[in-house]
């Protein structure tokens, strides 16, 4: 579905130069992928993910998208592509019903098409009972839900998403992840970018982290994490002020040891009898807890920032 | 419609849609503009002309006169609207031509495609001042067809230039309002439309010279009432029209797609 080598995509910069806002990636993702692509802000995700769905021109390298090359064939390409980007750009003079002919009609498809499939993907997307509302009525997950109903109206073959939950409250993000996970059941082809390590854990089955607009790791979440972290992950706070003078006491407890501005991080595979060692040195923490290890591990570790700071 | 309709046609019917949405405003603005206007200055202003110079200007009545440059001003109008507003729209306050770009659609047919659906409310506009100005027997009948082709050919290619304008927008911060004043009013006050250009200071006529307003308010008088216009000019006011709109189209075009794919 996509394969790119040596991806690059620059902007002029001021005073002199250029930024690389990608900074030649190699990519591969197979039909029926779920796809994610990690990364803090500013890491390069949404350039990527904007050169793959045809939006955006690359500066140079290689990209075929669906066996194509989007700078010659990009209408071809758009026309079998889904896009969810990251801020909604639904119209709000339209209802919800009128927003998806008004999109499926872009691609040229017939109305007699598009009225069973319109109502398909209402059911779909939970929205039935929305059809007839006006789109500035909605909240932001049902809007959402809207932007990807909007989406697969051309029936893609691959699903490209921006961020797809950011700015919405947990509830309306598990309602999304739901309809994501059946989408994938379907064999459709997801492409997600994320920054938040859940969702990456939930919906993809491999990813890549990008930092700097790099690849810095790639790989299954749960095989990224065997590799970069160990299987547990112990976070004690002894206070802000007082978390760095413990550290030197807490030396030769678990394989290694991560200081963060309100606690500290010690990855083992023992946690539990590691945290009874603390105890046991005398440094009792205000607050323990012992964690399975999760991509937010990986990524401290392979680009040395939380993804929550960054 | 077909699938076999070009591509453009899809972004016109998403936007005479929308203009549905809006067709209570648009009639009514259609039909009250011209009554307004023939009401206070056509029939207000005129009989003041028309008591002081029997023959009238140009030898016709003032609202004669003035018929067909008001036509023709409407119609640019009309064009100003329905293309700066869209392409504001489309580009900063609802973004929909990202969404739109996002498909099969290229910048280019979305431009095309919101000149083509300026273009019908161009001529819905210069259909319905029409109408009125024939019911204030400001134009005859044999005068619909030459009058108000030219008037909607005129709209048509302000909203060409106004295509390539608007797509530089960044930030809309007075754009319109700007437009209105330092462009459209004094298009509207020195074009000849209320009196011959000729009477203007020749350190004035120059506005009119380079305004698409001017130019098809001579080519609305001569086919109205058969203002003498030589052949030379009515065929250069034919083509600075067009070559104001073309130009126009063909770098909306450019900046439509540009602006999408950075």
């Amino acid at each position: 579905m996509i394969r790119a080598r040596a991806l690059t995509k620059a902007y002029p910069a001021k005073p002199s130069g250029e930024l690389l806002a990608v900074a030649g990636i190699d990519l591969d993702v197979a039909p029926g992928e779920s796809f994610g692509i990690l990364g803090a802000n500013g890491a390069g995700k949404s350039t990527t993910m904007r050169m793959i769905g045809a939006t955006l021109q690359r500066t140079s390298g290689e990209l075929t998208i669906l066996g194509r090359d989007p700078i010659h064939e990009g209408p071809l390409i758009r026309a079998h592509l889904g896009v969810v980007p990251q801020q909604d750009t639904l119209d709000t003079d339209l209802t919800v019903r009128e927003n998806l002919l008004t999109y499926g009609r872009y691609f040229g498809l017939p109305r007699s098409q598009l009225r069973p499939r319109i109502e398909e993907l209402l059911d779909f997307t939970q929205l039935q009972d929305k059809r007839d509302a006006k789109v500035d009525s909605l909240s932001g997950g049902m809007k959402r839900r809207l932007t990807i109903a909007r989406s697969l109206i051309n029936e893609p073959s691959m699903l490209l998403l921006d961020e797809p939950t950011t700015g919405l409250d947990p509830q309306a993000r598990h309602i999304l992840w739901d309809r994501l996970f059946h989408l994938r059941e379907t064999g459709v082809t997801l492409i997600l970018t994320t920054h938040y390590m859940d969702e990456a854990e939930q919906l993809c089955e491999r990813l890549v982290v990008m930092d700097d607009g790099r690849i810095v790791a790639e790989g299954a979440p749960a095989e990224l994490i065997r590799r970069y972290s160990s299987r547990e992950v112990v976070e004690v706070r002894f206070g802000a002020q007082r978390n760095a003078e413990v550290v030197p006491h807490l030396q030769g407890i678990g394989d290694r040891l991560e200081l963060l501005p309100d606690r500290i991080l010690i990855y083992t595979d023992t946690g539990e009898s590691d945290l009874q060692e603390i105890v046991a040195r005398g440094h009792m923490p205000i607050t323990a807890l012992v964690r399975r290890a999760s991509l937010e591990d990986v990524f401290l570790r392979l680009t040395g920032r939380s993804l929550e700071d960054a | 419609m077909s699938i076999s309709a070009p591509p453009s046609f899809r972004v016109a019917e998403y936007r005479l849609r929308n203009m549905w949405k809006w067709r209570n405003a648009i009639i009514a603005f259609g039909l009250g503009n011209p009554v307004l206007y023939l009401v206070s200055i056509g029939l207000g202003v005129g009989t003041l002309i028309n008591a002081n110079s029997p023959d009238g200007v140009e030898g016709v009545p003032y609202l004669v006169f003035l018929a067909p440059a008001l036509l023709a001003i409407a119609a640019i109008q009309a064009g100003q609207d329905e293309v700066a507003f869209p392409t504001l729209s489309g580009f900063i306050w609802q973004r929909l031509f990202v969404g739109m770009r996002a498909t099969s659609l290229t910048g280019g047919q979305i431009a095309d495609g919101v000149l083509l659906a300026a273009f019908v409310r161009i001529l819905f506009t210069t259909l319905t001042y029409w109408l009125v100005l024939w019911l204030f027997g400001a134009v005859d009948a044999g005068s619909a067809l030459p009058l108000i082709t030219v008037s909607t050919f005129a709209g048509l290619c302000w909203g060409g230039l106004t295509l390539a304008l608007t797509a530089r927008v960044t930030d809309e911060g007075g754009y319109i309002a700007l437009m209105w004043r330092l462009v459209i009013m004094p298009m509207f006050l020195f074009s000849g439309t209320f009196y011959p250009l000729t009477n203007l200071p020749i350190a004035l006529q120059w506005i009119g010279w380079i305004s698409p307003l001017w130019h098809a308010t001579e080519l609305g008088r001569w086919l109205s009432y058969g203002a003498p216009l030589p052949v030379w000019q009515a065929t250069i006011s034919i083509g600075y029209l067009a070559a104001l709109g073309l130009a126009g189209l063909l770098l909306g075009r450019r900046f439509f797609e540009g602006r999408l794919t950075t």
